[in-house]
């Protein structure tokens, strides 16, 4: 018993001293960083706190499609426009910008420490354009440094962009303006093929009919450029730039090269959907500045460490050892907290702190109805040893009653706050519940370790008699 | 032995005259704007546009610029100092905010700056009310059935449940009544963290009921020569200090925050205060004396004893 007690006390404190350097903010090597398996993709990697927008400052955007009459969503149209929209918000150059889907047909877009709000989201509800673009010959090239993710002026849109547009993108020849062939409007279809190596590709066809005759256009183009390089390009950024190979007469050609396959599938998508597949429209929008966020961060660690501090002190006070023991045990759960929102990692905000102090006041609550059913058992003349195991076995099932209880709330909140992107409720239910599950294991498995460590043998009958120490 | 459970009609009594003000309040309301209290964008729709000035300014020539621009649908107050600024408006896109904020520009000068900004689109305001208020009944009777499930095995446990959901009928009344209160003297509007702070109180309600009924179910089979009165008064007793020390706690936690924890969230940690006290007081003062009525099929107990 007293062995095993002393291994349970030695793996607690191996965990909180892995919690505390987690924890720490400091610049954690990579191959620690790489321990976090489960935090995709792994170039992203962090162990730094993720501060939510009303931390930082910056914009959030709840974009809707919004279908036109008797077109139907569906889920292929949703992920690829938001496989448009993400390409749009990573052209802005951002740090850890996030778009994701949410229910059957919104989208979610954050920007943190986006510059200009409103330019910015009026560029991600453009639909874009797609275009064909002469680039010129490929045996000596003009233009050889025209390549995937470049941006080129074009006759179609001759704008020269800003810097804030460009972001990451790169600008290598500002002066020219290609000549577009084609546009995204001549396009039918757009598919990923495989060729007889198991090789991804692309193949597309044109359209033959109407007022326009992509066919006849792309027929007569390729005739007389075979060898050139026709980049594809959307939105003024080029997506590839392939060679044409020979005449492409009938209007259905294919498109080869060294792709993977989900480059392949990206580029179909885009090429069919080079436009929004659906508009969308703005249904919700918070953006907060630097500054307040800045001022929130101060606010909220001044209160949490104060929150804290009062706590752990009302438990030596009122508890007197048990109560020291609480303490610490709680500090190992503050530590076990905020490695967690490291690890997972969860995104903090003003609301999310309010949700982990609760949860602090929660983790403390099972101790006092420990605490309190053992001083009960002692008055009733109990030894200290069976006080404490009582205290904490008679109190387990409120304990577990009560937290239960919280944790269904939270998932109910959890629950609205993923319809609405209501990033507030969401941070406050996804703390609460993660600090209610690690305090079931730190009030209740690490507090009765401590306290079994320090209350043994005939110690503990001398401890017995000094009422004051114990508080009762 | 204390007597707690005998003086219920004076804790009922106490509970009425709480709730009844938030009651009358939540109906002037109703009848004046249509709705129980303000509520803010998160449920009716529209933008709100906080700015900073270099100087302090006055509102109504703010409102002009805007008025100017064709909203003439918006009002403006200042904050703190008098260089900050709140608008409200009904939504607007992209474009059109950027066409305002060069109009504000061209009168205040290029320093203008851009606080915060919301923008919630009417359907999903729409949305979001049913959505929220979908989300208290779920959490009422998710939690209900769970606490009938966990007190399956005492005698009548649909008592305990149909009690424990009294007490947080109580606590969901005090706290809306008390916001409304609020919303008419101060202008606070609900928002999707009153929501938050509502089903928190829910769940800490029946944290605290669950604590006082655990002990009365252990207790029962502990004293079985008592009558249920002596057990309930009992188990209230015990589970007193806890009680005090779980409440004290939380306070702090809260005061921290009040006093600390920045503006944006103060209005939540404070419904929220308010919700916990009640909270602890139903559970105590109006779901056990219930339950110890109901057993002796004598809602409010004999007018002797109560005096006693």
């Amino acid at each position: 018993m007293r062995s095993r007690n002393t291994l349970v006390l030695g793996l607690i404190l191996v965990l909180g001293l892995i919690a505390l350097y987690v924890a720490l903010p400091i610049a954690h090597p990579s191959w620690v960083k790489n321990l976090a398996v489960w935090q995709q993709p792994a170039e992203y990697r962090s162990l730094d706190f993720k501060q939510g927008l009303d931390l930082r400052g910056g914009t959030q955007v709840l974009l809707q499609a919004r279908p036109s009459a008797g077109q139907r969503i569906t889920a292929a149209d949703m992920e690829a426009a938001k496989v448009i929209v993400d390409r749009r918000v990573n052209a802005l150059g951002l740090t850890e910008p996030l778009v994701q889907l949410q229910g059957e047909n919104r989208i979610i877009v954050e920007m943190p420490g986006v510059d200009d709000p409103d330019q910015a989201v009026q560029t991600l509800k453009n639909t874009g354009q797609l275009e064909f673009v002469e680039i010129g010959s490929s045996s000596a090239p003009q233009y050889p440094r025209i390549e995937q993710g470049v941006y080129v002026r074009t006759t179609n849109n001759d704008r020269t962009p800003t810097e804030n547009e460009l972001g990451k993108t790169t600008h290598p020849y500002p002066e020219v303006v290609f000549k577009t062939v084609m546009t995204g409007r001549d396009l039918k279809n757009a598919t990923v093929i495989l060729d007889r190596y198991g090789a991804p590709g692309i193949s597309f066809e044109l359209t033959s009919s109407g007022a326009t005759n992509g066919a006849q256009i792309f027929g007569d183009y390729t005739r007389a450029h075979v060898g050139d390089i026709l980049a594809i390009v959307l939105d003024n950024v080029v997506l590839s730039a392939p060679r044409i190979q020979g005449v492409i007469p009938d209007g259905q050609g294919e498109i080869t090269g060294k792709f993977t396959r989900a480059e392949a599938d990206s580029l179909a998508v885009q090429m069919r959907y080079g436009a929004l597949p659906v508009p969308l429209e703005v249904v919700n929008r918070r953006t907060i500045g630097a500054t307040l966020g800045a001022d929130s961060v101060q606010a909220s660690i001044t209160a949490g460490l104060i929150g804290l501090a009062t706590v752990l002190f009302f438990m030596v006070i009122y508890y007197r050892l048990p109560g020291l023991m609480a303490a610490l045990a709680l500090v190992i759960y503050a530590l076990l907290n905020l490695a967690m929102y490291k690890l997972i990692p969860i995104t903090l905000t003003l609301p999310g702190i309010t949700g982990f102090l609760l949860s602090t006041g929660m983790a403390v609550d099972a101790n006092i109805l420990i605490f309190e059913r053992m001083k009960e058992e002692l008055r009733w003349g109990r030894p200290l040893r069976s006080a404490l195991e009582a205290g904490f076995s008679r109190a387990w099932t409120s304990i577990f009653d009560s937290n239960f209880s919280t944790l269904i709330t939270c998932a109910i909140l959890i629950m609205f706050g993923r319809t609405f992107g209501a990033q507030a409720v969401l941070g406050f239910a996804l703390n609460l519940a993660i600090g209610v599950m690690i305090s079931m294991f730190t009030a209740v498995i690490v507090t009765r370790t401590f306290l079994r460590a320090i209350f043994q043998g005939e110690r503990s009958e001398t401890l017995r008699e000094k009422r004051w120490v114990l508080g009762f | 032995m204390y007597r707690i459970v005998e003086h219920r009609r004076w804790y009922f009594l106490l509970s009425v005259l709480i709730i009844v003000p938030g009651l009358i309040a939540m109906i002037y309301s109703t009848a004046t704007i249509g709705r129980p209290f303000k509520v803010a964008i998160d449920f009716t729709g529209g933008a709100i546009w906080e700015l900073s000035f270099d100087q302090p300014i006055m509102p109504a020539e703010l409102r002009q610029v805007f008025v100017d621009g064709g909203f003439g649908d918006t009002a403006v107050t200042t904050l703190g100092d008098g260089k900050n600024a709140q608008v409200r408006l009904k939504p607007i896109d992209e474009a059109q905010k950027i066409a305002l904020m060069s109009a504000v520009k061209a009168k205040y000068g290029a320093n203008v700056r851009e606080v915060q900004f919301a923008l919630v689109g009417p359907a999903i305001g729409n949305e979001v009310t049913q959505a929220a208020i979908l989300a208290v009944f779920a959490a009422s009777i998710a939690i209900t059935a769970f606490l009938v499930i966990a007190f399956r095995k005492v005698p009548h446990p649909v008592r305990y449940g149909v009690s424990a959901v009294i007490a947080m009928v109580h606590d969901i009344l005090v706290t809306l009544g008390i916001f409304s209160i609020l919303s008419l003297l101060l202008g606070w509007e609900a928002d999707a963290l009153l929501l938050t702070a509502l089903l928190t109180v829910i769940s800490f309600s029946v944290q605290d009921t669950i604590v006082v009924f655990d002990r009365i179910r252990e207790n029962s089979g502990k004293y079985r020569g008592e009558t249920f009165r002596v057990i309930a008064n009992r188990s209230l007793l015990e589970t007193m200090h806890r009680s005090l020390a779980t409440q004290l706690n939380a306070l702090f936690v809260m005061a921290a925050l009040l006093l600390f924890g920045g503006a944006t969230i103060r209005q939540f940690i404070a419904v929220m205060f308010f919700g916990l006290i009640s909270g602890t007081y139903s559970s105590i003062f109006n779901a056990v004396p219930i339950l110890v009525g109901w057993e002796e099929r004598n809602l409010l107990g004999t007018a002797a004893e109560s005096a006693a």
